[in-house]
This record gives structure tokens, C-alpha cells and sequence, in this order.
């Protein structure tokens, strides 16, 4: 416990340390220490993460003026060095000029989220469609017209370690709580819209890499839509409370060149069609 | 002489419990709510270190995950229910009737079944701990269809709510009714302190609102046990709807949450920068504007669930809108400091940190207003990160304020300023500790209300965890702090008790208050709290 504990705070500080030195914003460390939000591999992350740093600034900016403003005047007018309070107590002229600065600033930041909002919701000229329905604690993908369907649960080693007082060293599980048993396979360099559902409560798919997160609803069908730039594993959650075991239905996405992406399907599609004749074979006993 | 013994007899409180039981006098109801508010603020904290417990290494270690669900859900029930909004009610019984000079509230008994409603409802929402299924477990927002599989503690919870809506829109009738009726001659409206008009606006926010949240759990209460599916999507009915019903209330009561605490650092920072408030009225008009706003900008919460585009935008632009009345109030506290001649007594302190930290609070609710950025943000640790900012250095840290600054004039004791700025202090650093970690958490991809994560997560949830426990023990130098002041342990206050308070409770009445103020009426026609011109 007691070098777990030292090991951890450890780690935690000279992570603290390193985000100090470079300063928070700077790429390496967000990217190494995971202080900031993924930058992703698709277009629509890039700008999101854009928009995100804009905004983030913008309140950096305001937030020096004030502050400063504020602690300059606690420092140099206070009672103990001899301050003498003024008499001012109103300025229409003023009041309206830091109304309208305000006012400036948000449109300038709106805008130009508008664009990017009015981008990701456009789900037209999807090259493929896939169906993701949330039940309670798992995902199910259905590729649209390719006959392929498969259920994506917590991987074996993860919910076994994830047992109150499993015992199991967590280092040793790979990627605990992120893994699953059956990832969802998906084209690079291909606009793939997703179809999002729920069959009892309500989950939300998540996949921060992408810049997406979609609430999946019992009765409605939801539209979403990605395009992967590089080939890769990807990792998210659901992010809707859905129940005991929300913190255990992980999203996981892989992402394969076309090529080698027709090639996984082609394999898919005989092993479902021998998968479901197993279960047929399995629920007749 | 003996006269006088049986007059005043006859006007003092009754000796023992009934005196609480029967009273309606403002000052023991304002004691009552505060001590109750108090109450609940440890129930909710405790709550809080089984979630902060649980998640300070990974792996399952103490709860059982559906158990972890229903803490987090109490713990919002708790804190934002029974803690911060009876403690607002509190302030205003204990403030209002003697800030504008009247001789109680309007309402008296109306204001006793106010608050004796609430021990009920939170009495019963507890037990809801020991029933079968469980305390309810679906988070605070109620999001069916997964709030319809609560177990025992359904109607439990639904009938709680009711009860706490009854409360608040009892006490909220009554903050108008004072306010509108029983201002001494002379108290315009525009003369009166901001903490009476910033509680005027909340209680038209709770009225307004209340019920409307009573609708959507009578709604559920029906849906789970009355087969109708109002929010069932197999019966025809809409789960999203639900959600537009719950922020259409949920987003009001953020504002009911933090205008009072508007008020209360608008009247405090003046006192210590010993310089009238900046922009009164500019104040008073932001409150409303912020007040009108708030009910316009519900789908700000929801914006994964699918809204048309154009929905989207609107309530981007909506929710963007409110940071500019929100920042004029901040420019106008730091413009009141502005020469100012400030000391810095712990009501200071907590109010510096105040406008500090609720700003850091603000500035992450302009970066959530951005819808496309909101899909990162949302149901992440940042959100968590946000609305804990604005809710506990925001408005907790402003009952901490107000405590200490009216306290002295409460008991006639003046409370220990060396314990005092050391709860600040040690108070500050550690809510930081608490939840500043819980912003890279989120950004880095953890979602809020699990019980368990993956290792990457594990540093900074390992600080927050130590933060939570160190704020926690922190509080107990306030409460030692407050009890020794309530028995007299310290220094007597003055009857101003602060060199810069200004106001009719500084200026006219004596430290402690008497059981009763203003048998006669006073005449405010010559008083002027602030220049108007």
C-alpha cells in the first residue's frame, strides 16, 4: 500500500513538475501527460481541438486583465499601506464599453464554431453506414448492406480485474477498461456515418479521437459521421450514465486501410453466418 | 420595572424545543434553515468521500458500482437541494426583514411549514438508502428510461422532490411578498441592499420553475407506476422530452443557486474596500437579465442528443449571451475595489476568492457553450470540473462568506479572525487540489459518474481524492470556529461590527440583534445607502 501509494505520488509529480517547465499548452506534453484534449485524426477533431485552444486563450486573455486588474488593486490599495477609498461609484460610458467588449469577443468566438457545428452535422454523401445500438452493458455494430453484426463487451481480462478486490495487479491487464472483445472496424480516408440507437436506456457513444460523442436512444435514431485519417486503434467510453455498469462498456474502434479493411470483412461475413448458426445450435439446447 | 420583565417575557422565545418546533420569528427560522442547510452539507459531504474513496485508485476497492451510482446521485440531491439552497433561504429569513427594516417576514407561519418540510423530505430521501433497489442510482438529472428502473425508492424520491419544491416555493412567495409589502417608508426599491434584490429575482426564478420540475417527476411517477408513457418511446412516448422538461427547470436553478451569492459578495466587497458598490443599478439590471436568460438556454445541457442543427446554434448563441451580463458583474466588483482602501477579514478573503474562482468557474462554462467543443466536454470530468467550480468556491464559498460577515451581528460575538483566515486559506487550496485535476481528467477523456477507471486516469484522480479528504477536514475548523462563536467564547462585537459596513443592520441595530427588530416602525426617507447620482 505504502509504495503503491509513494509510487503514485511520485508519478504524479514529476508529471506535475514536467507540465510546469513547459508550460500546459505545449503539444509534447499535452500529448505525452494527457493534459489536454487529443488532438484526433480526423478533420473534424483538428478543428474542434482548434476551437478549443481559441477559446482557451480567449479566456486566458480575459482572465489576466481581470485578475491582474484585481490583484494589482489588492496589492496597491489597500487600508495597511495607507489607501484612501475614492468617491467614483458609477460610469454609464464604461458600464456600456464592457458590455460590448464581451459582446464582440463571444460573436468572434461563435462564428466561427458555427462553421465547424454546421460541418460535423452533415451527415450527406456517407460512403458506408453503420448501425450502433447501446443495450445495457454493451455495443452493437451492424454494417449496413454487408451482412455483418457482431457485439462489442468489456474484454475478459478487464472485467475480471475490475472485480471488487480482484487481487489482479491492474499494470499486467492491457489497456484495463479501454479493451474490448470485439472491436469495431472501419475504413480510413472513408466518410462513415453511424446510425445510433438504444434498446433500454440511454448510452452515448464516445470516441474523443474522433471528435465524437452521439447519445444512442431508445426510440429515435441518431446520425453521426466520421472520416479516419490514419490507421490506428482508438479508444473511448460510453458517456451517459446508463446504469451499474456504465464505467464498464468501452468504445473501440480500429482503423484499417481500405484495402485491408475489405479484406476483415470478407473474413466477417463467413464467420457470422458459421457464428449464427452456433448460437441457433447453442439457444436450441 | 416588572412591567417591563413581563413585556419582554412575553416577546422572548418559548425555552426548549417547541421554541424551534412553533416559531416564526425569521431570525430562529433563518438560524433554523442555516443549521439544517449545515446538516446536509456534511450528508452530501460524506457522500462525496465514498465517491472521492472509491475512485482514489483504480480497480474496484470499496462499493459496489450501482452503489457508487446512487452516492453520486445523492450527493447532488443532497448538496444542491438540502445544502445550498435551504442555506439561501436561511440568509434571506435571517437578512431581508432587517435590511429593509420590517418587523419579520410577510408570512410567518407559512414560513415554519417552509422549513419544517424540509427535515421530512430529506428524512425520507435518506431511507431510501435502506430500501430494496436501493437509493435512487440514475444521477440527480433523472434521465428516464433509466431512472424507471429505481426500485423502492421511486415514489420515495418523486414524493422528496415534491416536498422540496413545496418548501422553496414557500419561502420563495414569502421573499416577495416582504419585499414588495413591508420595506420600512423610504426603503425604495432601488435603495434596497443587493442581496434583497438578487433574492427578489431568484424567487421569481424558483417559482417560475419549481413547478415545472414537479411536473417532470410527477410525469415519471406515472410513467413507472400508472402505465401511462409519457416518456416511454414503446408507448409512443419521448425520453428526450423528459430532458427538455428537466433543464428547462435545471438550468434556472444553476442562476437560483449563485444570484443570492451575487448579493451577498455585493455587499461585502464594498465594506472592506470601504467604497460604495460600482454600478448598482448596472448590478441590479444584470441580475435580471441573467434571471430572463436562464430560461432560455436549457438545451445547452443536451446537445448530444440529437437536436436539429439550427436548435444547436440557437442555444450556442443563447448560452454565450449570459457571460455578458455574468462579466459586467465581475468587471463591477473589481471596479469597487478599484482604490479602494480593502483589508482583508475573512468575509474578504472568501469573497476575493469568490469572484476568483467562480470566474475560473465561468470561463470553462464559455469554453462548454461551444457547441462542436461541447461534444469533447460533455459528460466528461471537465463538466464535472466546471459546475463544481461555480457551485463550491462560487456559492459555497459565499455562505462561508456570509456566515462569517453577519455572524458577529447574529450572536454579538465576533468570531476568531486567526481561525477564520486559516479556513480560508487552507479552504482554497485545497478545493484547487480537489477539482482543477478534474479539468485535465475530462479533456483527457474520462467520462463523469464511473466508478472506475483506466490507468491513465489514475494521478490525477489520486490528487483529487486528497484534496476531497483535506477540504473535508478543513471544514471542522469552521464549524469549531462558528460553535464557539454562537456560545460567546470570543471577543464582543460592535454594533457595526465592521469599520465600512453600511446598511440599516450596521447603521441601526444593535450586535446580537434583539429577538425582535423594529416593534416600531423606522422611517428610511432621509437614509441613502448608496449615491444614486
Amino acid at each position: 500500500m505504502s509504495s503503491a501509494f509513494m509510487s503514485r505520488t511520485g508519478a504524479l509529480m514529476s508529471k506535475l513538475a514536467i507540465a510546469a517547465s513547459l508550460g500546459m499548452v505545449s503539444q509534447a506534453a499535452t500529448a505525452e501527460y494527457a493534459l489536454n484534449m487529443p488532438v484526433g485524426v480526423t478533420e473534424i477533431s483538428r478543428e474542434v481541438y482548434d476551437l478549443h485552444m481559441l477559446v482557451f486563450y480567449v479566456c486566458c486573455v480575459i482572465g489576466a486583465v481581470v485578475f491582474g486588474a484585481m490583484i494589482y488593486s489588492i496589492i496597491a490599495h489597500r487600508k495597511s499601506k495607507g489607501a484612501k477609498a475614492a468617491n467614483f461609484h458609477h460610469s454609464t460610458v464604461v458600464e456600456i464599453v464592457w458590455t460590448a467588449i464581451p459582446f464582440v469577443i463571444l460573436m468572434a468566438l461563435a462564428l466561427p464554431a458555427a462553421k465547424t457545428l454546421v460541418k460535423m452535422e452533415n451527415t450527406r454523401g456517407a460512403e458506408m453506414s453503420i448501425k450502433v445500438t447501446g443495450y445495457q452493458w454493451k455495443w452493437q455494430y451492424e454494417y449496413i448492406d454487408e451482412d455483418v453484426s457482431f457485439y462489442s463487451t468489456l474484454s475478459q481480462d478487464s472485467n475480471f480485474a475490475r472485480q471488487k478486490n480482484s487481487g489482479v495487479d491492474l499494470e499486467s491487464v492491457d489497456n484495463y477498461l479501454l479493451d474490448v472483445d470485439n472491436p469495431l472496424v472501419v475504413p480510413t480516408d472513408t466518410k462513415i456515418r453511424l446510425l445510433l440507437t438504444a434498446a433500454d436506456v440511454i448510452h452515448a457513444w464516445w470516441v474523443p479521437d474522433f471528435a465524437v460523442k452521439k447519445d444512442a436512444i431508445p426510440g429515435y435514431i441518431n446520425e453521426t459521421w466520421m472520416q479516419i485519417d490514419e490507421p490506428g486503434t482508438y479508444r473511448g467510453q460510453c458517456a451517459e450514465l446508463c446504469g451499474r455498469d456504465n464505467g464498464f462498456m468501452p468504445v473501440d474502434v480500429i482503423a484499417k486501410e481500405p484495402a485491408e479493411y475489405q479484406k476483415w470483412l470478407a473474413e466477417q461475413k463467413g464467420e457470422t453466418a458459421s457464428v449464427a448458426t452456433e448460437q441457433n445450435v447453442a439457444l436450441a439446447q | 420595572m416588572s412591567h417591563a420583565e413581563a413585556h419582554d417575557h412575553h416577546h422572548g422565545p418559548e425555552p426548549g424545543f417547541m421554541r424551534w418546533l412553533k416559531t416564526t420569528n425569521h431570525k430562529d427560522l433563518g438560524a433554523l434553515y442555516l443549521m439544517f442547510s449545515l446538516a446536509m452539507f456534511i450528508v452530501g459531504g460524506l457522500m462525496s468521500l465514498v465517491i472521492r474513496a472509491e475512485l482514489f485508485t483504480p480497480g474496484m476497492q470499496f462499493v459496489d458500482p450501482q452503489f457508487f451510482n446512487s452516492m453520486t446521485t445523492m450527493h447532488a440531491l443532497f448538496m444542491i437541494f438540502g445544502g445550498v439552497m435551504p442555506a439561501f433561504t436561511g440568509l434571506s429569513n435571517y437578512l431581508i426583514p432587517i435590511q429593509l427594516g420590517a418587523p419579520d417576514m410577510a408570512l410567518p407561519r407559512i414560513n415554519n411549514m417552509g422549513f419544517w418540510i424540509l427535515p421530512i423530505a430529506f428524512g425520507m430521501l435518506l431511507s431510501t438508502l435502506f430500501m430494496e433497489g436501493g437509493a435512487p442510482a440514475g444521477g440527480w438529472t433523472l434521465y428516464p428510461p433509466l431512472s424507471m428502473q429505481t426500485g423502492d425508492a421511486m415514489p420515495f424520491l418523486v414524493f422528496s422532490i415534491h416536498l422540496m419544491g413545496i418548501s422553496s416555493i414557500t419561502g420563495a412567495i414569502n421573499v416577495i411578498v416582504t419585499i414588495l409589502n413591508l420595506r420600512a417608508p423610504g426603503m425604495d426599491l432601488m435603495k434596497m441592499p443587493l442581496f434583497c434584490w438578487t433574492w427578489l429575482i431568484t424567487a421569481f426564478l424558483l417559482i417560475a420553475v419549481m413547478p415545472v420540475l414537479a411536473g417532470a417527476v410527477t410525469m415519471l411517477l406515472t410513467d413507472k407506476y400508472f402505465g401511462t408513457t409519457f416518456f416511454a418511446a414503446a408507448g409512443g412516448g419521448d425520453p428526450v422530452m423528459f430532458q427538455h422538461i428537466f433543464w428547462f427547470f435545471g438550468h434556472p436553478e444553476v442562476y437560483i443557486m449563485i444570484l443570492p451569492a451575487f448579493g451577498v459578495v455585493s455587499q461585502i466587497i464594498p465594506t472592506f474596500a470601504r467604497k460604495t458598490l460600482f454600478g448598482y443599478s448596472s448590478m441590479v439590471y444584470a441580475t435580471a437579465a441573467i434571471a430572463l436568460a436562464s430560461v432560455i438556454v436549457w438545451a445547452h445541457h443536451m446537445f448530444a442528443v440529437g437536436l436539429p442543427v439550427a436548435a444547436e446554434l440557437f442555444f450556442m448563441f443563447a448560452a454565450k449571451m449570459i457571460s455578458v451580463p455574468t462579466g459586467v458583474k465581475v468587471f463591477n466588483w473589481v471596479a469597487t475595489m478599484w482604490r479602494g482602501s480593502m483589508t482583508f477579514e475573512t468575509p474578504m478573503l472568501f469573497s476575493l476568492g469568490f469572484v476568483i474562482l467562480f470566474t475560473i468557474g465561468g470561463f470553462s462554462g464559455l469554453m462548454l457553450a461551444m457547441t462542436p467543443v461541447d461534444f469533447q466536454y460533455h459528460d466528461s470530468y471537465f463538466v464535472v470540473a466546471h459546475f463544481h467550480y461555480v457551485l463550491v468556491p462560487g456559492a459555497v464559498f459565499s455562505l462561508f462568506a456570509a456566515v462569517y460577515y453577519w455572524l458577529p451581528k447574529w450572536t454579538g460575538t465576533m468570531y476568531n479572525e486567526k481561525l477564520g483566515k486559516l479556513h480560508f486559506w487552507l479552504s482554497t487550496i485545497f478545493i484547487n487540489v480537489l477539482f482543477f485535476p478534474q479539468h485535465f481528467l475530462g479533456l483527457a477523456g474520462m467520462p463523469r459518474r464511473i466508478p472506475d477507471y483506466s490507468l491513465q486516469f489514475a494521478e490525477f484522480n489520486f490528487m483529487s481524492s486528497v484534496g476531497a479528504f483535506a477540504f473535508f477536514i478543513t471544514q471542522f475548523i469552521f464549524l469549531y470556529n462558528l460553535i464557539t462563536t454562537c456560545r460567546g467564547k470570543w471577543e464582543k462585537a460592535t454594533d457595526q461590527v465592521w469599520e465600512g459596513a453600511k446598511g440599516v443592520e450596521w447603521e441601526m441595530l444593535p450586535s446580537p440583534l434583539p429577538y425582535h427588530t423594529f416593534e416600531q416602525q423606522p422611517d428610511l426617507s432621509d437614509y441613502e445607502p448608496h449615491p444614486t447620482h
